[in-house]
């Protein structure tokens, strides 16, 4: 069907993707397209307040509406030990409410009917009794005299505050302060968005009642580690519990928790023995799963007379929600916020960072985050370029001069990371090269000088992926490694299944790409399993841009571990000695006599019919990967701005990208992903907002207030490359698909910065909207 | 986000529906495309008993020119709009507002009327028909009347149109002589609400102002029409100072909220800078038009 | 109440209450889940089918409303087993990630392409401006689009001068 299915599909080869068919066609799988046998339907009720206490709770009307098969409140869930649950940061989390609501779009209470349209009737008729309580909505809130206590069912909980997390040097870097030459800081607010992947959660739970076991299709980015989770809270045996997780429309991390609705959904097909679908409305997504970023950052950036950057302080104060959700490694509290001195060489720095409960969904790492590396990367790109514009420095020059040098690595940061490779001034040149910045500077004074409001902008990220070293990275205890199982058929072609879990990014295509390069066999003849945790290896799934280092390196390694067995299969065939042989992708040739050859797939027919004696038959392997490092991938991105001064719009005239991801096993998915997160990183930048009135009230719950870039919006992007292998990757490959959402919403900023700096302005906080925009020109007497 | 349970009747007549209405017009909506009202059932923000599908109504869908004026017909849609002729030829800024409004998706199905009826103060047709003084028929079973159009708005979502009728075309006085207009709207992407608009049609006696509209969108309770705006500039030329101090009368004239979308004071400021883009747009657009 | 419609082609017989929406009549009623809810507000258009050719969003229309009257959906887009244009397009341009938005960027391309056979980059974008995605940034997507219009046109070419059918 494809114009590139004559192609052996090997690392490099942009064949076109093998999983295409089903949704060309509309036949792809996801949660909501499957219908069970006596299904039932859910649909929760959930606050309308932000902070209350539950007075009472009438079901009756709701019970007795046709259709209706069960009502279930936190009160029936407190019953079976599962109206709480773990979060993944060590907290507990409300499964229904009991007590108290503790934000707006709170699980209250769940209606089960023969039809969707039932279970939304009857849920209207459920009568909740609410004592309003006044709502928290910011860590200052949360902070303050006073506040309203969130978390008074946490045992020993005496204030708002969750934890406290430390990195680097304090006293270095205070003395590195004492003695510099000029201190900037900036204080930002990256405020809360929301991955909104096209496809809402949901799940369908049937627990067979005769044999016990428990079948969930749920969106879910990590099935394993959900499958073990499940285990320890309700009770049934892990054995028994089967999460599958079949076509993903898009995840961005949002697909990463453990929802109440999967629980509520599972405890009652349990009570009920029938299945039960859940899925939610975009409302209920926006509103209560797992959201993004809401950090309140000050950094504080020390420097020499000469530019050279001297040390780093950063305080963080973070807004977690009502419950400490983040779906993170146990060991992180601020996720791998520390990253924070980015591409720079900066001998020392110290990191503080406080998380509080406020009345608002818990969650904070999503959304192509990396684990807080967007937010990290945001905060020192922006802290670079003001930095730049305060000392009169060129900000393209300031950041060349102090980079970590290509010949530096790998290279220890003030904070502890190791970075594998990286050369940032290539990638910084192609980007100035392609944006033809010199010509361009000289453009934008001319057009200053009459009167229009344009700038450049430029951010240099380094960010850090592919968690992780089991003996740091950790959730709820399950290292993170990942794993690949290779299975050869007799007649040459192969099954692969991962412990990872696409939700766009392609899998089935690029990892039966690694088998093909590293086992020769072509990429058309291996199919890619994933999401079935019956029929797949244990892994710790996909976010965080981890698949292609921890899984991708288990696949090379497993195709390596068989290809080494081949080796012996074909030196038998041949009568050779193992050691004479040549292996060229594909086959093993004779030294010396090339055409004495054997294929991998007559090696692979001889696994099951001709074996040396003594040799086990089969050919097949398993893999689970523990990664030594990190990979850290890294590039530049700059962008061209115009604003109307009578209205404060923005208009991005250009976006040039040029990302370095080590080694790109299919250069055409990487480019995808890098448009799609750019495309986010513009969203972020300029029009994407969750925020809260004084009583907490969200207001961002919907498409019309929540809004996402579409095609007319969409700046035009110019991609560029470099490439610098990770040097501990099997196959030199680092993950990319987070950094265009890591390092374009800096860029985009530094944009508008650059261009309303001539009247003085020096910051302004995302979304920069058009408001105010004009408001911080109005301010500076400008106007139409 | 199923709709609450309704009746539903979808006549094949004018005197059906009318009929309809005038036993169960205050327990029901009458609806059109249906982009307006099923978003809002969907939410059951709206849970009217009975939904009136007039859609099927023949003959109604219509857009020409009639006796001095255009007729456009209840069930005309926004993409009709778009690709007439006629109203290109005869009211150019119709069709640059169309194009502001929602999206291409919803433009193919939503109408001017059932828009204008939705009375959405964030409305784009709202403001174009205060801007051309347009009127609406209205029709009952007792009979037919005519709402001028800066008498048709009352409030958020409310008309002077009664429970029983229905509107059953648009007419829009023609200019005479040469005329040129524009809608300016500021949205934050499209198929979002205006965060301001301003329709502007003026029409020419010689260099002076004969006729002036200014309508204002999503800056009021209401879309506005910016009267002491349109006097000022009758009988003058639109020099920079004229233009001026008409754009400083609308924006006075608008009483936005401050929101999400910005302040009272962005807002007022907006509709300041787009009044006097819109009015210098319709001067360059009067001046192409062959006399 | 009972309500007949073509549908990719067939007529298709149903019996509903008013108030199901036209998407969820053809994904449950007719097993057509092709076509996707991506949002409550009208916003996303992942429901996007062609109602006598033109796109409209399914999750904006009753059942009801659409009697008599000819829809397509993703599922009638090939050509009997074949893919049609638009689809190799999204094929060969990487012009789907995740699939979600799919079907309806199709079905308005295919429908963009049937007025204006060569359409530029802005064109498209504005076509398809009513349909969001998530992951591909849409530059795939107008790639894509223009993939099918040259093949469509080259096949025309071709049948005119071959006097193929």
């Amino acid at each position: 069907m494809s114009s590139t299915m004559h192609m052996h599909g090997g690392i490099g080869e942009s064949i076109k993707r093998k999983e295409d068919a089903r949704f060309l066609r509309g036949k792809g799988n996801y949660v909501d397209d499957f219908v069970l046998p006596n299904m039932s339907h859910m649909a929760i009720l959930r606050s309308p307040h932000a902070h209350a206490r539950i007075k009472s709770i009438d079901t009756a009307a709701a019970s007795a509406k046709p259709g209706v098969i069960a009502v279930v409140t936190g009160e029936l869930m407190a019953q079976h030990k599962l109206a709480w649950m773990p979060t993944m940061s060590g907290d507990t989390q409300a499964v229904l409410a009991t007590d108290k609501v503790r934000f707006q779009g709170q699980e209250v209470a769940a209606v089960i009917a023969e039809t969707k349209a039932q279970a939304e009737d009857a849920r209207d008729l459920i009568m909740v009794d609410y004592e309003i309580l006044a709502a928290v909505t910011s860590p200052d809130g949360a902070k303050a005299e006073g506040a309203a206590l969130i978390r008074d069912d946490k045992e020993g909980q005496k204030d708002n505050h969750i934890y406290h997390w430390e990195s680097g040097d304090q006293a270095t870097t205070q003395a590195a302060f004492a003695k510099a030459h000029k201190v900037v800081r900036l204080h930002t607010f990256y405020p809360r968005c929301h991955p909104a992947p096209l496809e809402t959660c949901g799940c369908i739970a049937d627990v067979n009642p005769v044999t016990g076991k428990a079948t969930i299709y749920m969106t879910s980015q990590a099935p394993h580690a959900i499958r073990t989770v499940f285990a320890l809270v309700t009770g049934l045996p892990e054995q028994q519990i089967r999460i599958i997780s079949p076509d993903l429309g898009g995840g961005f991390g949002n697909k990463v928790p453990v929802y109440p609705g999967y629980v509520v959904a599972t405890a009652a097909s349990l009570l009920l023995g029938r299945p039960v679908k859940w899925i939610e409305d975009r409302n209920e997504n926006l509103i209560s799963t797992g959201f993004a970023r809401d950090y309140h950052m000050t950094g504080d950036l020390a420097v020499d007379k000469d530019g050279k950057m001297l040390a780093l302080r950063v305080h963080l104060d973070s807004d977690n929600g009502a419950f400490f959700a983040d779906a993170q490694p146990s060991k992180f509290k601020a996720g791998l916020f520390h990253i924070v001195t980015g591409s720079y060489d900066i001998p020392t720095a110290h990191v503080t960072a406080d998380g509080y409960y406020t009345n608002k969904a818990p969650g904070g790492v999503a959304y192509r985050c990396s684990f807080r590396v967007t937010e990290a990367s945001y905060l020192i790109e922006r802290l670079v370029s003001n930095a730049a514009f305060e000392l009169g420095m060129d900000q393209a020059e300031f950041r060349k001069k102090n980079f970590i040098q290509p010949e530096q690595f790998p290279y220890t940061s003030a904070t502890g990371w190791v970075y594998d490779s990286g050369d940032y001034p290539k990638a910084m040149d192609v980007a100035l090269d392609k944006l033809g910045y010199d010509e361009l500077k000289k453009d934008v004074q001319a057009r200053r000088k009459k009167g229009e409001v344009t700038g450049i902008g430029i951010a240099s990220f380094t960010e850090v992926v592919g968690a992780g070293h089991g003996a740091e990275f950790d959730i709820l205890g399950l290292r993170m490694f990942d794993s690949a199982e290779l299975r050869v058929h007799p007649t040459g072609k192969a099954i692969l299944k991962l412990g990872v879990k696409s939700q766009g990014q392609g899998h089935e295509t690029t990892f039966a790409q690694i088998v093909a390069e590293e086992l020769g066999i072509p990429a058309q003849d291996v199919i890619v399993e994933e999401g079935d945790t019956d029929h797949t290896p244990y892994g710790l799934g996909t976010y965080a841009s981890r698949s292609t280092p921890v899984a991708g390196a288990a696949t090379a390694m497993v195709s390596r571990k068989l290809r080494e067995k081949a080796r012996k299969l074909a030196a038998h065939l041949l009568e050779a000695a193992e050691e004479d042989l040549v292996w060229e992708r594909g086959k093993f040739y004779v030294k010396g006599s090339p055409e004495r050859s054997k294929t991998i797939q007559e090696a692979a027919f001889a696994a099951y019919t001709n074996l040396p004696e003594g040799m086990e038959p089969g050919l097949e392997g398993v893999t689970y990967y523990d990664p030594p490092n990190m990979t850290f991938p890294f590039g530049t991105y700059a962008v061209v701005v115009d604003i109307d001064k009578g209205t404060g719009q923005v208009k991005v005239k250009r976006m040039v990208a040029v990302d370095d991801c080590g080694v790109r096993i299919n250069p055409m998915i990487v480019e995808g992903q890098i448009q799609g997160g750019l495309t986010e990183g513009y969203g972020i930048a300029f029009m994407q907002l969750i925020t809260f009135d004084a009583e907490g009230n969200c207001i961002g719950s919907n498409f019309m207030d929540y809004l996402i870039p579409g095609a007319w919006e969409t700046p035009k992007f110019e991609i560029g490359e470099t490439t610098t292998p990770s040097p501990h990757h099997p196959l030199g490959a680092k993950g990319v698909g987070e950094s265009p959402t890591v390092g374009s919403p800096a860029a985009y900023v530094n944009a508008v910065i650059d261009a309303l700096s001539p009247y003085g302005i020096t910051n302004i906080d995302m979304p920069v909207t058009s408001d105010k925009v004009w408001a911080a020109l109005r301010s500076k007497g400008v106007t139409e | 986000m199923v709709p609450a349970a309704f009746d539903y009747r979808a006549p094949s007549t004018l005197e059906e529906a009318l009929s309809i209405l005038k036993q169960r017009g205050d327990d029901a909506k009458v609806m059109a495309g249906g982009q307006s009202l099923i978003p809002l059932l969907k939410l059951r923000f709206s849970q009217p008993a009975l939904v009136v599908d007039i859609g099927r109504l023949p003959g109604m869908a219509d857009i020409k020119r009639e006796n001095g004026h255009v007729r456009i017909g209840a069930l005309a849609r926004h993409v009709d709009a778009e690709q007439s002729k006629e109203l290109a030829k005869l009211l150019p800024m119709m069709v640059e507002a169309v194009h502001w409004i929602a999206d291409p998706l919803v433009r193919n199905r939503g109408t001017v009327a059932g828009s204008i009826c939705h009375a959405d103060p964030s409305g784009d047709w709202g403001s174009v028909m205060l801007a051309l003084d347009a009127e609406l028929v209205a029709r009952s079973s007792s009979g037919e009347r005519v709402i001028r159009a800066d008498s048709f708005f009352q409030g958020p979502f409310t008309t002077t149109l009664r429970p029983d009728e229905i509107v059953t075309e648009i007419r829009i006085p023609l200019p005479s002589g040469r005329a040129g207009g524009s809608y300016h709207k500021l949205e934050r992407k499209v198929g979002d609400f205006a965060t301001v608009a301003v329709a502007v049609q003026v029409e020419f006696d010689g260099h002076k102002v004969k006729k002036a509209g200014i309508g204002l969108t999503a800056v009021g309770a209401t879309n506005i029409k910016a009267t002491q705006a349109e006097k000022a500039l009758v009988g003058h030329e639109l020099k920079d100072d004229v233009i001026a101090e008409a754009a400083r009368l609308a924006a006075a004239a608008a009483e936005p909220k401050d929101d999400n979308r910005g302040t009272a004071a962005y807002k007022k400021d907006v509709v300041r800078v787009f009044v006097q883009r819109g009015l210098k747009a319709a001067l360059a657009r009067a001046q192409e038009v062959k006399a | 109440m009972k309500v007949t419609m073509r549908v990719n082609g067939t007529e298709r017989s149903g019996n509903v209450e008013p108030r199901v929406l036209l998407v969820d009549y053809l994904r449950s009623n007719l097993a057509l889940t092709g076509t996707h809810v991506g949002c409550d507000t009208s916003s996303c258009g992942a429901c996007t089918v062609l109602l006598d050719g033109e796109p409209v969003k399914s999750c904006t229309l009753l059942a009801v409303q659409v009697e008599g009257r000819e829809i397509k959906t993703v599922e009638g887009i090939a050509q009997g087993g074949a893919l049609a244009p638009i689809q190799v397009g999204f094929h060969e341009e990487h012009g789907l990630q995740c699939g979600f938005c799919t079907p309806g960027m199709m079905l308005v391309g295919a429908a963009l392409l049937e007025r204006n056979p060569n359409p530029t980059d802005d064109e498209i974008r504005w076509a398809i401006s009513g349909n969001i995605c998530r992951c591909t940034g849409y530059v795939n997507i107008v790639k894509a689009v223009q993939h099918a219009a040259k093949l469509t046109s080259g096949k025309e070419a071709a049948a005119v001068a071959g006097g193929t059918e």
